[in-house]
């Protein structure tokens, strides 16, 4: 089988390459987390008319490493009556889940951690790991309000992973393949062969133009709340539940949920680039294209959904659990079945 | 059915709309400042902490009275006939009375003004000043008076021989006028 | 050697699937420091019981150790949010026993600066309503209005929050010689910033969800506890002081009593409550307009401010409509330059004894929103 890993083109197929296949994403998260925290805070800022931190370092730019020396510093307090083993478990669980969907995020024409050919479904798979480490972490924590974000998130993940599977079918039909790499390979050459805009084919596309268009709106909705982020940030709502399951969570521990919800918002950001918006590919064709180009336009890509979210974060107030699941059984779910059978029909008759 | 298509529609709608607000308000003149780089100006008005001048303090202790939250104290002493100073106000009249102490505790001030309004002499006055902080509570009392210990100590003696030397001319006068008296009645 | 007991328990009426939840008193949406014992089947609140006094100050019994002047700043600091509102019924009061009457002037420069602190006051209760709700970026919005406001009275009264600036018989001093151009633009930028809010949060689909159809107080019940405020209009219920008592020179000016009319749900939800509060803005604007206008250019403030306040023995209850409700100051006198006994009747206290009532049977998120569509301040409910 060929592989897309140039690391095991470089060393072959050994323990190095599995490392530096390994460590490379864990680098690019880090790298990646601390600035997905400056822009939260510089464009929540800049939407809120404030100039937002400017004192550490040029434009205050320092600032997420800042935060990160003040969690390490922190104290690590676990509550009284909390049951120690499932606390302390809690956040590595979650980002664990969030980090193995790394393996198979292709960056690159070159580079995925790891090729297998479901990696839609494996990211889906691993996806829902993070449910566990929250109703682990909230319920460990011998608190109420964790509890109680706990449990709304368990619900809130189970409802959306069913219309965000459904939109990964649709895009799965029109592709013919689960592989990530070869979704992002059939969507080369410009802007208009991405599955945003009905993928590669004659004009008879243009007839599942709107329900491609409406696919990838219903992933970006179900995203958002598979992150935990406003409007659909319900578990951790402040404004209620304090800071839902984590609430007693403090220092390196607070950082490692915080950590693993900015690299879920990478990963969810990163299947839409892919399987939407044609992944590591040139938007102009051959035009700056290639191995180097290509993981300069999937980190853009991914970067501007990454942006919607931070956007919408800031604009939009949070919804009620009952409307969450209205939202996500009664409209995203009929909706992407239409979706869905539209597409699968276009697929039969073209 | 057409409700539902319309609820959708409007979620969507107005979701859009107010994204277009923010991403406006994005690019909008930023009205924070960096505060201690540069500040806002504060109106001479402006009610921060207290200053007296003691030069102008007469010590009639009004702003101790109507403080609501009895946080200024003044102890005052009495200037003598006899005080070789003849101590002077800031407009040339002879002064009356001492002010040793005057403290104003600003953990307790609540900034409303009422001391300043009454001030017969403008002594007290609200300065624009609002960073004054301190780590101990006593931090935060001010001693406003420009009298050295030494300077009470001799005021205080000068107080006390007078008033002796008063009770003395009192009683000589008393005694003077019981003779005149008892001279009358005789 | 022990022995057993055996004790019959019904478990049937052992209520073990109830939470008790304490919210507060450190709890980032109470609004202070309310504490609520929250009773939770699942999500859904099945009882609530606020419990008040943390922030108590003896605000009445202090004053009855402080002469007329000095209770002014007191006063200040029970609803701190609107502390012109607070200083007015008080100063009025006094004055009613008096017998004093003040000066045109002093009775223009009064009502625009009760408008305006109405204005920042609502401008809080909508910005914390919206972050309740999970809206943060509208909250600073408004905000940064009021503090323009807030700019306004600090150049005038050279307070920000707590003014001591309503004397009796007159104010503390006469306002700087821009003010009237400052607040007509202030007027404006309040206009503008409102025009966004309603696109940016009153109106979104999301907000309108999460608040209309919730905590419905309907009329009756509002009338019965004794709700006052935009919680009373809210209901649908036209009743304002200053149209139905006209004190000060409320009567000289044309603005409209906006009511809850359940245009997005039912009369009396929070979604009422909240636009109430955003159309009364906009007719505090046009009595500020007015009043501007109207304000004569010269006259003594101090004139009418007596050298002693000290009210003949009697008692009085005067009431204005605070941006929160009815605020009545009941006064008696006697004869001394102490007041005898100072009562408030702090609205926020009364609005508040009506949560338990209209957020039984909705979730808990909704408790939250229904708390912030009431509008408390806790300075003034513990006093």
């Amino acid at each position: 089988m060929e592989t897309f890993n140039v690391f095991e083109k470089i060393f072959g197929l050994n323990f190095l390459s599995a490392l530096i296949s390994v460590i490379l994403p864990l680098v690019f998260l880090i790298i990646y987390a601390l600035i997905a925290i400056l822009g939260e805070l510089k464009i929540s800022a800049w939407i809120q008319e404030r100039l937002g931190p400017m004192r550490t370092g040029p434009y205050g730019i320092l600032q997420p490493l800042a935060e990160v020396v003040k969690l390490i510093q922190k104290e690590d307090i676990v509550p009284a009556g909390a049951n120690r083993l499932l606390f302390n478990l809690a956040p590595y669980v979650i980002f664990a889940g969030s980090f193995a969907g790394f393996a198979v995020i292709p960056f690159s024409a070159a580079f995925v951690p790891a090729e297998i050919n479901i990696g839609l479904f494996y990211v889906f798979a691993v996806g829902a790991f993070a449910v566990i480490g929250i109703v682990m972490g909230g319920w460990a924590s011998n608190n109420k309000y964790s509890l109680l974000g706990a449990m709304r998130s368990a619900s809130q993940m189970i409802s959306y992973e069913i219309p965000g599977a459904l939109v990964i079918l649709s895009a799965a039909v029109l592709a013919n393949s689960l592989d990530m790499q070869k979704i992002t390979t059939l969507q080369d050459g410009g802007f208009w062969n991405w599955f945003l805009f009905g993928g590669p084919g004659n004009w008879t596309k243009i007839w599942i133009i709107p329900f491609t268009l409406l696919l990838s709106l219903i992933y970006m909705i179900a995203s958002l709340a598979e992150t935990n982020r406003t409007p659909f940030d319900i578990p951790e709502g402040e404004s209620e539940l304090v800071a839902g399951y984590h609430t007693e969570y403090s220092g390196m521990k607070f950082a490692m949920f915080f950590f693993a919800e900015y690299s879920n918002m990478f990963i969810v950001a990163a299947i839409l680039t892919v399987v939407f918006l044609g992944g590591w590919t040139s938007p102009f064709g051959t035009f700056m294209g290639g191995f180097w180009w290509g993981i300069f336009w999937f980190i853009l890509k991914a970067m501007f959904i990454v942006f919607i979210q931070i956007w919408l974060r800031w604009t939009l107030p949070r919804v009620r659990v009952d409307q969450l699941m209205y939202l996500g059984w009664k409209v995203l779910l009929p909706f992407s079945l239409v979706c869905f059978i539209v597409i699968s029909l276009y697929r039969i008759i073209y | 059915m057409i409700d539902y298509f319309k609820n959708v529609w409007t979620w969507f709608y107005t979701i859009l709309l107010g994204m277009r607000i923010t991403l406006k308000h994005l690019f909008a003149k930023k009205v924070t400042i960096q505060y201690p780089n540069e500040r806002y100006p504060i109106p001479p008005i402006a009610r921060n902490r207290l200053h007296l001048d003691p030069e102008r303090c007469n010590g009639c202790m009004q702003c101790a009275r109507i403080c609501p939250v009895q946080c200024i104290t003044v102890e005052t002493i009495k200037v003598v006939p006899i005080d070789p100073e003849k101590p002077t106000m800031f407009d040339g009249s002879p002064r009356k009375i001492w002010v040793p102490r005057y403290d104003i505790d600003f953990a307790k001030c609540c900034f409303c003004g009422l001391c300043t309004t009454v001030c017969p002499t403008d002594a007290i006055k609200h300065t624009i000043d609002f960073e004054y902080s301190s780590y101990t509570r006593e931090g935060l009392i001010y001693h406003f008076s420009n009298m050295t210990p030494e300077k009470i100590e001799e005021k205080k003696k000068l107080l006390a021989e007078w008033t002796i030397k008063e009770k003395a001319l009192k009683a000589e006068k008393a005694k003077q006028d019981s003779n005149v008296s008892s001279n009358e009645v005789n | 050697m022990t022995t057993t007991k055996f004790v019959d328990i019904d478990f049937s009426k052992i209520d073990s699937d109830r939470m008790r939840l304490n919210v507060g008193p450190q709890h980032p949406s109470t609004h202070g420091v309310l504490r609520l014992e929250v009773e939770l089947d699942g999500e859904v609140v099945t009882n609530v019981i606020p419990h008040i006094g943390y922030l108590h100050r003896c605000f009445e019994k202090i004053a009855e150790n402080m002469n007329y002047q000095q209770v002014i700043p007191y006063i200040d600091r029970m609803d701190y949010i609107s502390s012109m509102n607070n200083e007015l019924p008080y100063v009025m009061a006094v004055e009613k026993l008096l017998g004093i009457k003040v000066p045109e002037k002093v009775e223009y420069i009064r009502v625009i600066m009760c408008e305006l602190n109405r204005i920042a006051n609502h401008q809080i209760a909508i910005a914390t309503f919206g972050l309740d709700a999970g809206a943060f970026t509208p909250f600073l919005y408004l905000f940064r209005d009021r503090e323009y406001i807030l700019w306004i009275f600090e150049k005038a009264t050279g307070g920000r929050l707590l003014f001591n600036y309503f004397w009796v018989g007159g104010l503390a001093n006469d306002v700087y010689p821009t003010f009237k151009e400052d607040v007509l633009n202030i007027v404006k930028q309040v206009r503008k910033t409102n025009k966004e809010i309603e696109e940016l949060l009153i109106y979104n689909k999301i907000f309108i969800d999460r608040t209309a159809n919730v905590g419905i107080l309907p009329a009756d019940v509002a009338i019965n506890y004794g709700c006052s405020g935009p919680v009373l209009r809210g209901s649908g219920v036209p009743f304002d002081l200053r149209k139905a008592e006209p004190y000060s020179i409320y009567d000289r000016f044309d603005f409209e009593i906006p009511v809850g009319k359940g245009e997005v749900g039912t009369v009396g939800d929070c979604w009422d409550r909240n636009i109430v509060r955003m159309r009364e803005m906009e007719q505090s604007c046009r009595i500020i307009e007015q009043a501007i206008e109207q304000m004569p250019d010269t006259g003594d403030v101090q004139s009418a401010i007596p050298k002693k306040v000290r009210p003949p023995k009697g008692e009085i209850y005067f009431r204005c409509e605070n941006p929160k409700g009815e605020l009545g100051f009941y006064v008696v006198s006697d004869g001394k330059d102490k007041p005898y006994r100072v009562k408030g009747r702090a609205p926020s206290f009364v609005n508040l004894s009506v949560l338990p009532e209209i957020s039984r049977g909705y979730l808990f998120a909704d408790l939250i929103v229904i708390l912030g569509s009431i509008d408390i301040v806790l300075g003034e409910i513990d006093r």
